[in-house]
């Protein structure tokens, strides 16, 4: 199976500083690749790439084939689901309104919208009785599980998460990580997944990119990490994590 | 129609050649023409939208002070009774604008005095003759009528007690006293036949000058605030306050005996009307009007006068405070409105445009915060002479329209700026079209930010807006400029309360507003 995004030496710069050095990434398809690092990594500035909300300095980035242009953006980014840390809900639009606002966009119909809101609800565990609230009526969880909706509204063959949890507290965060799961299992979505967190890097990836300073150090699953190290930081990184980890 | 058929026909057979040029330019001229039309029409609309459309009255306009509006009555009663229709636009401004107002065909005809017409409107320092000033006019298209009877000149008065008691009497007396205090009218201290040449030609000393006023002068005089100021021969107040006309003992002063200037091309049955007005007005008389007006406030009872009705026999002719109070709060509702909606029209895509930055945007902002420094009087000075605007309502809307536009461009633009960038981003993100992100998502953002601009700005021209009567634009300011000119404070409250309470009003239904426009979900 070819890959679904496909980055070839993609490098971006700020001022004069590296954020993203050339850089070489395939995401495949039906997996959850977790992008992982310390703050400033890159890993950010990776998925905010593909998403087009900033442009690369150098290299091409291809999706199922075809190249990301300033022209082809607006299509492709209806095939790309985005959710981010603080959700990114529009405060003076109802949670119904902020799923189906694209859906609406695009000039679905009445019914087509309605039924695919309400297995939007079930698949996120969301009840519908709360479809008429706005964001700042809803719990942090709640307000995440709206915004998955939205990014999955229009079925998406990529899903991007920019932390999507980082802001939850540890219960609500744990029953998330689960439904998640669940949810990218069921939906053999293609999934590229930003954490900061060793564990929930572990528990999603198929794939881990483990990046430092604006490049990838090390690629593969948490096994291949772990034994074979491709450089000094990769075994400090996954040391301090797993020291945490085991208070 | 024969009468156009032959001078055509006239026209052709003289000037053969000119025909041909006339084509050659016929594509621009039907161009400019055309676009003439436009802009007549264009800049009838809000004329248009304010007046109901009638047949189009004689436009007589008068200057800020009691005479002239006395003159002005006179007038509009003369044509009225030769079954003319007339309309007197009051106090619409010093000698400049007025007869800018005439060539502008604002107004059709005004008083005027024969020593201004030399002075200020020919600019000549050589004393003319009738026929020469008549002459001269006519290069303008504005006729002259013969002097209505009266020589109001200019005078220096004192109050008779201090005068008696330095004995002073003529204005030579004045050199031997540099310490009394002088409060001239702004008109007087700027022109050409005023201040500066008399102060010349008597060598005053006097250093203590200021401007101020011409009511508001009478009482600095009453209490000893000035020593002496200027007044014209016929004023009322010169009696009532017990002042002394102090003696032109060098014949400074020119004659300045009244006359009505009219514009060549008002009807003949109308000049005819107003010629009956000629050499039956002494300066007794006109005292007397004055004095009149100046003691009931009501200038049609007083014009009345000159008609030689009983004073208080008829009170038909004046209009009830009721209505008067009406007439000028919707015109003030009128003008503040339409500029508003101006403002909004204009100054929210300004505001998006100002939001995003860049040189543009800075210009946006800084231009709409210059002409937020421009003090308002400024403004409507600097509109008036340009020809699309002069005196009139058009261009107390422009004024206001340029007052209201800051603080909703500023607004807009920083309510935009406010949207935290994940939300910009998110927006970007699900591949809403940029005109979609705009109107669905940031300017419902920035909703309560751009309402709170729309309501400072209607609350600023609610207040701006008195300063419309000065150009004769009429609403709230009418009574608030007539009691300063008058020194009557129950005047000027007629007009600072309702417009007052009109702030508030307005400050009331904005809030209201907020309820209705800006979206639940921000108010949660």
């Amino acid at each position: 199976m070819s890959a679904l995004i496909r980055l070839t030496e993609v490098g971006k710069r700020y001022a004069g500083a590296a954020a993203l050095q050339p850089t070489n990434l395939s995401i495949e398809r039906g997996k959850t690749t977790v992008l992982i690092g310390p703050s400033g990594c890159g890993k950010s500035t990776l998925l905010r790439l593909i998403i087009r909300l900033i442009q690369p300095d150098s290299g091409s980035i291809q999706f199922d084939g075809e190249a990301i242009t300033a022209e082809n953006i607006d299509t492709l980014r209806r095939r790309i689901g985005y959710v981010i840390q603080e959700g990114g809900l529009f405060p003076h639009l109802t949670a119904r309104a902020n799923v189906v606002l694209m859906a609406r966009h695009v000039g679905k119909s009445h019914e087509e919208v309605h039924t695919r809101l309400l297995e939007m609800c079930e698949l996120a565990r969301f009840s519908n009785n709360l479809l008429p609230r706005y964001p700042a009526e809803l719990s942090g969880g709640q307000r995440q599980r709206v915004s998955l909706m939205r990014a999955l509204m229009l079925s998406p063959e990529l899903l991007l998460l920019d932390e999507p949890l980082g802001a939850l507290d540890p219960l609500v965060r744990a029953s998330l990580q689960k439904d998640l799961k669940e949810i990218f299992a069921r939906l053999q979505q293609t999934v590229l997944f930003v954490t900061h967190d060793l564990a929930e890097a572990i528990y999603f990836g198929d794939e881990i990119v483990l990046m430092n300073e604006g490049r990838i150090v090390q690629k593969g699953s948490v096994t291949e990490l772990r034994e074979k190290p491709a450089d000094p930081f990769v075994s400090e990184f996954i040391n301090a994590q797993r020291g945490l980890a085991s208070l | 129609m024969n009468r156009v058929r032959k001078a055509r026909k006239e026209g052709t057979a003289e000037s053969g050649n000119q025909e041909s040029r006339k084509e050659d330019s016929s594509i621009p001229f039907v161009l400019v023409s055309w676009l003439a039309d436009f802009l007549l029409i264009f800049s009838c609309l809000p004329v248009f939208l304010i007046h109901s459309a009638s047949a189009a009255p004689v436009v007589i306009g008068s200057k800020k002070f009691t005479e002239s509006y006395v003159l002005g009555e006179i007038a509009k009663r003369t044509l009225t009774d030769a079954g003319i229709p007339a309309e007197h636009r009051q106090g619409m401004g010093g000698t400049i604008i007025l007869w800018q107002a005439l060539r502008g065909e604002q107004i059709d005809l005004y008083a005027e005095y024969t020593g201004t017409i030399v002075q200020e409107i020919l600019k000549t320092d050589r004393p003319l003759s009738l026929g020469e000033i008549r002459d001269s006019l006519a290069k303008f298209g504005v006729g002259m009528t013969e002097p209505l009877g009266f020589n109001n000149t200019y005078a220096l008065v004192m109050r008779r007690s201090e005068a008696q008691q330095l004995g002073v009497r003529t204005i030579s007396d004045l050199q031997k006293y540099p310490e009394l205090k002088i409060g001239l009218t702004h008109e007087f201290l700027d022109r050409q036949d005023g201040w500066q040449p008399l102060r010349e030609r008597y060598a005053l000393p006097q250093q203590n000058v200021i401007g101020i006023n011409h009511a508001l002068g009478y009482s600095a005089l009453a209490n000893g605030s000035i020593d002496i100021k200027d007044a014209y021969s016929t004023d009322a107040k010169i009696e009532q306050n017990d002042l002394t006309v102090l003696n032109d003992d060098l014949q400074y002063f020119p004659k300045y005996e009244a006359v009505f200037l009219f514009r060549l091309s008002t009807p003949t049955d109308a000049t005819a009307a107003l010629r009956k007005l000629e050499a039956t007005l002494d300066e007794k008389r006109m005292v007397r009007l004055n004095a009149e007006a100046e003691q009931t406030k009501n200038y049609t009872r007083a014009a009345d006068l000159y008609f030689e009705r009983g004073a208080g026999s008829r009170n038909s002719v004046g209009e009830s405070f009721p209505h008067k109070l009406a007439r000028w709060t919707l015109r003030h509702l009128q003008l503040a409105g339409f500029s508003l909606l101006l403002s909004v029209v204009f100054g929210i895509p300004l505001g998006i445009v100002a939001s995003r930055g860049g040189p543009i945007g800075q210009t946006i902002l800084g231009f709409a915060s210059i002409v937020q420094t421009i003090p308002s009087l400024a403004l409507l000075a600097l509109l008036v002479p340009i020809p699309f605007f002069g005196i009139s309502v058009r261009t107390a809307i422009a004024a206001l329209f340029l007052y209201g536009l800051l603080p909703i461009v500023r607004n807009t633009a920083s309510g935009l700026q406010d949207i935290p960038r994940s939300l910009r981003e998110s927006a970007i993100a699900l591949g809403l079209s940029p005109i979609t992100r705009l109107w669905e998502i940031y300017l419902p953002m920035a909703s309560r930010s751009i309402l709170s601009g729309i309501k400072t700005s209607a609350v600023i021209n609610i207040g701006t807006a008195t300063l419309a009567a000065l150009i004769g634009a009429g609403g709230l300011g009418e009574p608030i400029l007539s009691g300063l000119d008058l020194n009557d404070r129950v005047t000027i409250l007629q007009g600072a309360i309702p417009a007052a309470l009109l702030a508030l009003l307005v400050q009331w239904f904005f809030d209201l507003l907020d309820r209705v426009l800006i979206p639940k979900g921000l108010r949660v």
